[in-house]
């Protein structure tokens, strides 16, 4: 391996490694099986932490490449890259992995190894995830991070966890195999799974796809990360799966597991079915929209805490599905971005609404009122989380909101205005939801006695807070390292003999013809370089 | 005229089997050890096994042409030979638990054993109909092994009269393929003329025959009973065995037809498309684990004629067109037999004496309970449903890769729809392992302590498993080598 060494595999491999070690302990050792996690996600955290430094670039332009064969019938390389967007997101996960296994460290009380093991595996899958350029591999790490997830639903989630998890597990299922027989169609036209040489083949316009066969694969990919996202109208298995989980399933859930579906979309659909794309994105684009308001309106009714939550990530994320679909690199950068303070914010935003529930065991809205006299601690950080949600200026939530509002003004100004009203109505329910859960009268006898956030709470909530705030203030940090990602899906996206123009006119207003027109050779040079 | 050395070697498998059973009914008189027993019949088997490898070396048709030796034959033999090692193994334990005299089991499995075989390597239809014979004569006594149950009789009974049936219907097809053809011989009878009514008759009585074999929907009904009726040693056996030289007669079969194919691809389609659902349909509401994985059977047979439908459409371009899909059925039953034997060795000890212990309530809780085994058994059916690391993921796969390579797109969709409808009756196994708490009866027994000889037979399927879904090269190698099927 000439570039980069092995740093994605041992970011893959290491948890799975450790974990074995885990599984060494006895069983009753709980104290030392959680300080043994938590060290391991320390140092998983650290190693993701060099994906930062500038890492060379690989024959496929992406960054760290490794390339080794593995079956030889089908060709199924083991082919791994980074670029600035998943770099971004591996360190979401490894972040939140280890945000995750504090949150868990007095919740989680029973088979507390076989918990962390699983936290640890999920982490193996998310991760190969983000790193796959083998749409094999990918398609492999994509059902292996299914079922440590579903199990984590499953054995350690609240009362309805069984019907949870089952329908978790068939909804992504029933998308991921329409998306293997996609793949395979793929391979049967391209004769290759390695996703940067198909991308080559596409552009340098060896391989032309028919607009019908381009249409069926942009679907068959498609539907499995709109289920993962949740676009309207295949968001139904969230709320379950959220109220259920533990409150670091919902963490790890809500944080990177609906990425996932977002980045499938930024990696695959867009650059391999440009056509299919453009044709589709009115489509998706009202689907994003209804996602974003119906996500609204109902969390705005929502009696339980933690449902709420679940439907503002149906919300947001509907803006992130907007944001790539509005093919600008200025949505695409705020779709990222987004990506990566919903991760945060409704991560942080899950993590309270689980210290609420370690005292109070319920997510009743009903059942609180008037906290803040009991936890002005805790209660002073749920505004903040929630005013970094619902997109408060100087926090993280703004800038994505805004990036995406911006970008798709440009090309489709009604959709920003319709989508925008997303942003009024997140403001009421967060506000509206924290009035009646903090202020008022304490109603409950309970509720007086409440003790406030431990040292452990303030730590992992301090981290949170101070991250929020970073990225809302220095979000130039993060943009920089994938604006060139971003515009790289743009480029892929050009195609010079793209069925596209001929079956439809280029509009003017076309945007897969405004940015960095230009930039297209470069690109190509460098995945002609294979 | 006397079989030549060579002759000799390409049966030899068969020959030590068949040995091997005589001799265990031969000492059965005079030798009381039950060890011994044992020990004669994992010998022989493992022999029998060991000895394919003249087939291997000795490449060719033997007896005149009745038997092909080729490394397709080879492939089935060793497949064949690691099922029924495993079984044997497996077998020891639970015979002992259940009161069950061993050596007339053992000899019994030898001589389906050598009938497998036959199947497996005849290039001729009257000896295929003798392997054929053979497997199924023992297995009906087989089925009826636990003499005392009633279902056990049920089954036994249930699988004769239905499996006479289906013989009578192969027998049929032979004689009409006679009459069109002149010949039974396969090779001979690639020069017919494959659009001959009468030839068409026979092909499609033959398919019925072997159909009920492989319980391929319409001809599946006596699958469930009988595999849970059967003990459930016999019932592992059943659905790995005989099911594989079954399959592997009938691609042996329709690999020789030239190229009428297009009239047998829509066979396969419809029989695919049938098995698949009744599969998967009727394993949806079984409460029974080991009636469900009968029913699992099922619907893996349809994954496998899916992939039956992809080469009889690939092999209208000539044979090694139609390779990489029937590689994929080599592949497929490979990992199946892995899986389903390491499937219903668990459920075997699960199930207490007397079998009394199979209802999926049982399983409750046995993820905390009895860690290793409940991992096993997770394993087994995350392989089955077909996830990745599994050796069922590849088999899945390269099915699917079959069929879209024959542009059998609505297949693999309809396929897709019941590998979903599968993950539901598997999951909720693992469901009820790992998040159910177990009932207050089942947690006041002590945990299970599984015998060493069970054990080894999980472990070899279980690294059997992860081993060939993390690197299926060799095998895969070996099953796409072009010479598989001798001329």
């Amino acid at each position: 391996m000439p570039h980069g060494g092995h740093l994605l595999s041992v970011l893959i491999f290491f948890p799975a490694v450790c974990s074995l070690a885990l599984l060494m302990l006895r069983p009753e050792d709980h104290e030392w099986i959680r300080r043994l996690t938590f060290g391991i996600s320390i140092i998983e955290f650290i190693f993701s932490l060099f994906l930062l430094r500038n890492l060379p670039v690989g024959p496929s332009g992406f960054r760290a490449e490794e390339f080794s064969r593995w079956i030889s019938v089908p060709p199924i390389n083991y082919h791994l890259g980074a670029d600035g967007i998943s770099i971004f997101l591996v360190i979401l996960t490894t972040f939140l992995t280890l945000i995750s296994v504090l949150a868990s460290w007095k919740s989680i009380s029973h088979r507390v190894k076989e918990f962390f093991v699983t936290l640890l595996m999920l982490e193996v899958g998310v991760i190969g995830v983000f790193f796959s350029l083998d749409l094999f591999l990918f398609f492999l790490f994509w059902e292996v991070m299914l079922i440590p997830m579903a199990l984590l639903i499953g054995i350690w989630g609240h009362e309805r966890r069984i019907y949870a998890a089952v329908k978790f597990v068939l909804y992504t299922m029933a998308g991921s195999i329409l998306m293997l027989v996609g793949i395979i169609w793929l391979y049967n036209s391209t004769g290759t799974f390695d996703l940067p040489t198909i991308q080559q083949a596409l552009q340098s316009g060896e391989l032309t796809l028919a607009p019908r066969t381009e249409m069926i694969l942009f679907l068959a990919f498609f539907v499995a990360f709109a289920i993962k996202v949740p676009l309207f109208p295949l968001h139904t298995w969230l709320p379950d799966a959220h109220v259920e989980a533990p409150t670091a399933g919902s963490v790890i859930l809500a944080g990177v597991l609906l990425k996932l579906g977002t980045y499938g979309m930024l990696r695959f659909c867009l650059p391999l079915f440009p056509a299919a794309a453009h044709r589709a994105a009115p489509w998706v684009a009202t689907l994003a929209i209804i996602g974003i308001i119906y996500g609204a309106l109902v969390a705005l009714v929502q009696p339980n805490l933690k449902k709420l939550v679940a439907y503002s990530s149906v919300s947001h994320l509907g803006f992130v599905v907007l944001g790539i679909f509005a093919f600008q690199n200025v949505s695409m950068q705020g779709a990222v971005f987004q990506m990566l303070a919903h991760g945060i914010s409704t991560g942080g935003l899950f993590l309270l609404v689980g210290m609420l529930y370690d005292r109070r065991h319920t997510f009743e809205i009903s059942e609180y009122g008037g906290l803040a006299t009991p936890m002005p601690c805790l209660a002073a950080f749920f505004l903040f989380v929630a005013l970094s949600s619902l997109g408060l200026p100087m926090l993280n939530g703004f800038v994505g909101e805004y990036l995406i509002l911006l970008g798709t003004y440009q090309v489709h100004w009604n959709w920003a205005a319709w989508a925008a009203t997303g942003v009024i109505l997140s403001a009421c329910y967060l506000l509206w939801s924290y009035q009646r859960v903090f202020f008022g009268e304490i109603t409950r006898d309970k509720n007086r006695t409440l003790p406030d956030t431990s040292a452990r709470e303030k730590w992992i909530l301090v981290t949170m807070a101070v991250v929020t705030l970073w990225m809302g203030i220095g979000s130039a940090f993060f943009t920089r390292r994938f604006s060139d990602a971003c515009q790289n899906v743009i480029d892929q996206m050009n195609r010079p003999n793209s069925a596209y123009e001929a079956v439809v006119p280029a509009k003017p207003t076309a945007p897969i013809e405004i940015p960095g027109a230009g930039r297209d050779k470069t690109s190509l040079e460098r995945v002609g370089a294979r | 005229m006397f079989p030549v050395r060579e002759d000799l070697l390409r049966v030899m498998p068969e020959l030590i089997w068949c040995g091997f059973g005589v001799l265990v009914m031969l000492f059965q008189p005079f030798v009381r050890s039950r060890q011994f027993f044992t020990f004669l019949a994992l010998l022989g088997s493992a022999l029998g096994t060991i000895s394919a490898v003249g087939i291997s070396r000795y490449g060719g048709t033997a007896f005149g042409g009745l038997i092909q030796a080729d490394s397709f034959s080879f492939f089935f033999h060793l497949l064949i030979g690691l099922v029924v090692f495993l079984v044997i193994l497996a077998a020891g334990p639970y015979l002992d638990r259940e009161r069950l005299a061993l050596p007339e089991f053992y000899a019994l499995v030898f001589f389906a054993t050598a009938g497998m075989g036959i199947l497996a390597s005849a290039q001729e239809l009257l000896t295929a109909f003798i392997g054929l014979e053979l497997s199924s004569i023992s297995s009906y006594v087989l089925a009826g092994y636990r003499r005392d149950s009633l279902k056990s009789s049920e089954s036994s009974l249930k699988y004769f009269l239905l499996g006479s049936f289906a013989t009578a219907f192969f027998l049929y097809g032979i004689a009409l393929v006679y009459g069109a053809t002149g010949s039974t011989n396969l090779s001979r009878m690639a020069e017919a003329d494959p659009a001959q009514n009468l030839l068409r008759l026979g092909f499609s009585l033959i398919l019925i025959g072997l159909g009920f074999k492989v319980a391929a929907a319409p001809f599946q009904i006596w699958t469930p009973d009988v595999y849970e009726g059967a003990p459930t040693p016999v019932t592992a056996l059943f659905s790995a065995g005989p099911k594989a030289a079954a399959f592997a007669l009938l691609l042996r079969i329709f690999i020789s037809v030239p190229a009428a194919t297009q009239y047998w691809f829509w066979a396969f389609w419809v029989l695919a498309v049938l098995t698949m659902f009744a599969g998967n349909l009727g394993a949806l509401v079984q409460s029974n684990v080991k009636r469900m994985l009968a029913y699992s059977s099922i619907a893996h047979a349809g994954y496998i004629l899916v992939a039956f439908a992809a080469v009889t459409f690939l092999a209208q371009e000539g044979r090694a067109a139609a390779a990489p899909a029937y590689a994929a059925i080599l592949f497929y039953l490979l990992s199946y037999a892995l899986v389903k034997l390491g499937a219903f060795t668990i459920v075997s000890q699960f199930g207490g004496e007397g079998e009394k212990h199979l209802s999926l309530d049982d399983y409750a809780g046995l993820g905390q309970r009895q860690p290793v085994a409940a991992a096993a058994l997770g394993l087994f059916l995350l392989s089955l449903l077909g996830l990745p690391v599994t050796a069922g993921f590849f088999g899945k796969f390269y099915i699917f890769k079959a069929a879209v390579n024959s542009h059998l797109i609505w297949l693999a969709i309809l396929m897709a729809i019941n590998s979903v409808i599968g993950a539901y009756y598997y999951l909720r196994v693992i469901v009820v392992m790992y998040m159910r708490d177990p009932s207050a009866e089942v947690a006041a027994t002590t945990p299970m302590r599984f015998p060493l000889s069970v054990n080894l037979v999980l472990a070899i399927a279980a690294i059997g498993t992860i081993l060939f879904g993390v690197l299926p090269n060799p095998v895969l190698n070996f099953v796409l080598q072009p010479t598989l099927l001798g001329r």
